[in-house]
């Protein structure tokens, strides 16, 4: 019965999207989101994990309805149904996944884009005297976000020296050399790592960013943070015995806090 | 060339040793070279499953309690190692293509015999050695990936080993697949068209151009490397002028297809095994011939999304984000086709059966994360993670390992002529499934909130999701036992399994099990329908029989 089939696929399709959508706005796996790049994250990992439940779900679905359904009663004999192939049925699902494939990649460059990642590298970093041609890659985010340019402030440069087994900031402003990195909430950080020995990663997971941090050659990774609070900063690249115990803090201040502890730690007078 | 179809008179039998010790001897027949593979792999397998028990026991505390830091870091290197050099690939790849080529091709042996016996007996010598280096001076503890400057600092001798110990293994790589690509192209019996085949043929084929064209770049890049760490040169060493993320290039450009060259074989045995135990044609042979091709073709250019956290310029990672995108069309056809293969047959729950099904519902899972990590945004955020950990677990064991279980509950009737026992089949497999997947699952968890891989230590909020993880590697671990003895018992008590238990059409199954030296006693014979199972054709196999 071709219409009773019809009538069937369509619900269990229709069941099948409305359940990827409710995992996928139910099962909450992120952990707290605090820069601006997060939010943006966050909506392509939403848009995955639909997409990605629809499919799984769905082939999991069919492989157990199959065993369950086409298995051998005992006692039977002879073959399944002869068929080797329908050029319809293969044509639609090399079209479908060719469709979804090519809106996830343009939908995540439209995302990439929006974390800044398409800009050009040689904005105002000041800050620095930067060498002409001198050759700096950028993460992640190293352009500037959307709304940043609302604040129509230049970026707070950090620089960052990594090594076995810690992470060194500087602040230029104020000569300040600090374990753990104090940025003020709502302001854009650029930050300039370099590596003195192996590679190493920088990685905020409430970020949602990280960048490797590269012997003889400096990548600049820029974010803004949006959230008050104390976030881990883990070395995510193998870099010794100690990688494990690598990490940090990153501690998003209040502007006013932030302030104050830079006057109270600075070597210069502001 | 005229290739000869007769048995040869003059018996190699002769020149070779018999019974047992042809299994330790530098056999020249492509069964007993097979097999040998299959075991040495399986060995090796054991050892790099007790380090990954060993890295799991690290794991159940936060903190880095269970084995000196330096050990750990040798214990993960070694894992990785041994898993993909030492079993994934050479079983693939070897035990089994060794083991089914000639016969599907309807040769007697395989182009190059000497070649082949070579390229087996340098796996056993670098294998030990690898494991040996740690009780030298401590084994390489710079990863899998030997990234420089890591692998250039630390103790020299371990990581030596550790490149002279790859570059022999690459080395019986290329010749395997040298001599895969002669006998599929030249050795195949008059009559048999390429596009008659059996499918596992076409993985082999793609597999093996995927292996020639890339393991000399990763066998270059590791003599570069290992001359900055002997001779002190500086082709990856910044402090002489060097670039470390050319070796991740020239890296990456071998080690990506590495993933093809564990999974397309994986790819190409499934194909055989689902037509024949849900009687039925396999579905879409041509889709399925095109898109392993694809999928060699892509598979080459889409290294550069490993390093999309190290310096990569915006256009590289927008290029290399697509291309590997796009390698879920060919896949997503190869699965799609498998489901379809099963619809409407009429499917034995054997061994054989369930570890296919299990493959597929763990690789969709794998190749989903894979295509949400191929999203530059998306991958900068649980980069090197263990959401990383999560999916190529899922890849190659979900995948690749599961496969090779349902293999050997397939051929083990051809190999020895006995039957396993099907209950103990079905048990290893719901063990080893729930293990694998309460041992996986919940890392994907970990990766996204916040652990990196690698580490002995970490957050201890990660405490009770790693413990639950560790419980799965023990069930993993603990399935192992049924499947040891079901082979043992069964070798040596099991029912004889006759010539063609599984009814099947492929040429392999119409000999003696286990089959004589040179594969046929007569004639090789024409199997120009390897998969004409269903309906209309069961009467044509009765006739066979």
């Amino acid at each position: 019965m071709p219409k009773l089939s019809a009538i069937l696929t369509l619900t269990s399709s229709l069941t099948l999207g409305v359940g990827g959508v409710w995992v996928a706005y139910n099962v909450d796996m992120l952990p707290v989101s605090a820069s601006m790049n997060a939010p943006v994250y966050d909506e392509l990992y939403r848009v995955l994990f639909i997409i990605g439940s629809i499919l799984f779900i769905g082939m999991t679905a069919l492989v157990i309805y199959s065993l369950i359904q086409f298995r051998r009663k005992p006692g039977e004999t002879g073959d399944g149904i002869d068929l080797e192939g329908n050029i319809s049925l293969e044509i639609f699902w090399t079209a479908v996944p060719a469709i979804v494939v090519l809106f996830v990649g343009l939908y995540s460059y439209d995302i990439y884009d929006r974390m800044g990642g398409m800009q050009p590298l040689m904005h105002n970093h000041s800050g620095h005297i930067e060498n002409q041609g001198e050759k700096v890659w950028g993460g992640i985010g190293s352009g500037p976000i959307e709304t940043s340019s609302s604040n129509n402030l230049s970026p707070l440069p950090i620089e960052l020296t990594a090594m076995q087994f810690a992470f060194i900031f500087h602040y230029p402003k104020g000569d300040i050399i600090s374990g753990e990195l104090h940025v003020p909430v709502g302001k854009e950080v650029s930050l300039r790592m370099e590596s003195k020995d192996v590679i190493h990663a920088f990685w905020v997971p409430q970020f949602r960013l990280k960048q490797d941090v590269i012997p003889g050659q400096p990548t600049i990774l820029n974010f803004t943070p949006t959230k008050a609070g104390n976030f881990p900063i883990i070395c995510a690249e193998l870099c010794g015995p100690y990688h494990g115990g690598m990490r940090s803090n990153v501690i998003v201040d209040e502007q006013k806090d932030f302030d104050t502890w830079l006057k109270e730690n600075s070597k210069e007078t502001i | 060339m005229t290739i000869s179809l007769k048995p040869n008179n003059s018996s190699p039998e002769k020149l070779q040793p018999t019974g047992w010790l042809k299994y330790i001897s530098f056999s020249l027949d492509h069964k007993v070279i097979g097999l040998q593979y299959l075991v040495c792999g399986f060995f090796f397998y054991l050892i790099g499953g007790s380090l990954a028990g060993a890295i799991r026991l690290e794991l159940t505390s936060p903190l880095s309690d269970f084995m000196p830091r330096e050990v750990y870091n040798q214990v993960l290197t070694l894992h990785g190692t041994i898993m993909i050099f030492l079993w994934i690939v050479p079983v693939v790849n070897g035990a089994f293509g060794n083991y089914l080529i000639p016969f599907y091709v309807g040769a007697r042996d395989m182009a190059f015999p000497r070649l082949n016996a070579v390229a087996f007996w340098l796996i056993p010598p670098s294998g030990l050695l690898l494991i040996t280096s740690y009780f030298i001076n401590g084994a390489a503890q710079s990863g899998w990936t030997a990234y420089p400057p890591l692998s250039i600092t630390t103790p020299a001798a371990g990581q030596i080993i550790w490149i002279l110990s790859v570059l022999l293994l690459g080395g019986s790589s290329i010749f395997g697949g040298i001599n895969f690509i002669a006998t599929i192209l030249k050795l195949r019996r008059p009559g048999l068209k390429l596009m008659q085949l059996p499918m596992y043929c076409w993985a082999m084929l793609g597999t093996s151009i995927l292996v020639v064209l890339s393991t000399p770049v990763l066998a270059g890049t590791l003599i570069l490397l290992s001359f900055d760490i002997v001779a002190h040169t500086g082709f990856f060493n910044p402090g002489l002028g060097g670039n470390v993320i050319v070796y991740q290039h020239l890296f990456w450009f071998y080690s990506h297809p590495a993933v093809y060259i564990m999974v397309l074989p994986a790819f190409g045995l499934v194909s055989e095994i689902l037509p024949i135990h849900s009687r039925k044609p396999l579905f879409g042979y041509t889709t399925m011939v095109f898109s392993i091709m694809g999928i060699v073709v892509l598979g080459l250019v889409v290294w550069a999304h490993h390093m999309f956290t190290s310096g990569t310029p915006p256009w590289m990672r927008l290029f290399f984000t697509i291309a590997t995108a796009f390698i879920a069309v060919p896949t997503g056809i190869k699965f799609f086709n498998w489901v379809a293969t099963l619809w409407g047959g009429k499917i034995s729950l054997n061994g054989a059966m369930l570890f296919s099904c299990g493959f597929i519902i763990n690789f969709v899972l794998g190749g989903i994360t894979g295509v949400a990590l191929a999203q530059v945004p998306f991958d900068v955020h649980v980069h090197d993670t263990y959401f990383v950990v999560a999916h190529f677990h899922y890849i190659v064991y979900g995948g690749s390992v599961f496969v090779i279980f349902s293999s050997i509950y397939h051929w083990f009737p051809k190999f020895t002529g006995k039957m396993l026992n099907e209950n103990l089949g079905r048990f290893h497999f719901i063990i080893t499934f729930i293990g694998f997947n309460l041992c996986f699952a919940p890392q994907h968890w970990l990766g996204l909130n916040g652990m990196p891989r690698r580490v002995a230590e970490y957050d201890p909020q990660f405490e009770l999701i790693n413990q639950i993880s560790s419980v799965g590697a023990l069930l993993m671990a603990l399935s192992t036992l049924p499947f040891l003895w079901n082979i043992f018992q069964s070798i040596l008590y099991g029912d004889d399994a006759g010539d063609n238990p599984w009814d099947a059409l492929t040429p392999e199954w119409l000999t003696s099990s286990p089959p004589p030296v040179e594969n046929w006693e007569g004639e090789a014979p024409l199997v120009l329908e390897p998969y004409g199972y269903g309906e209309k054709n069961s009467n044509k196999i009765k006739d066979q029989k």
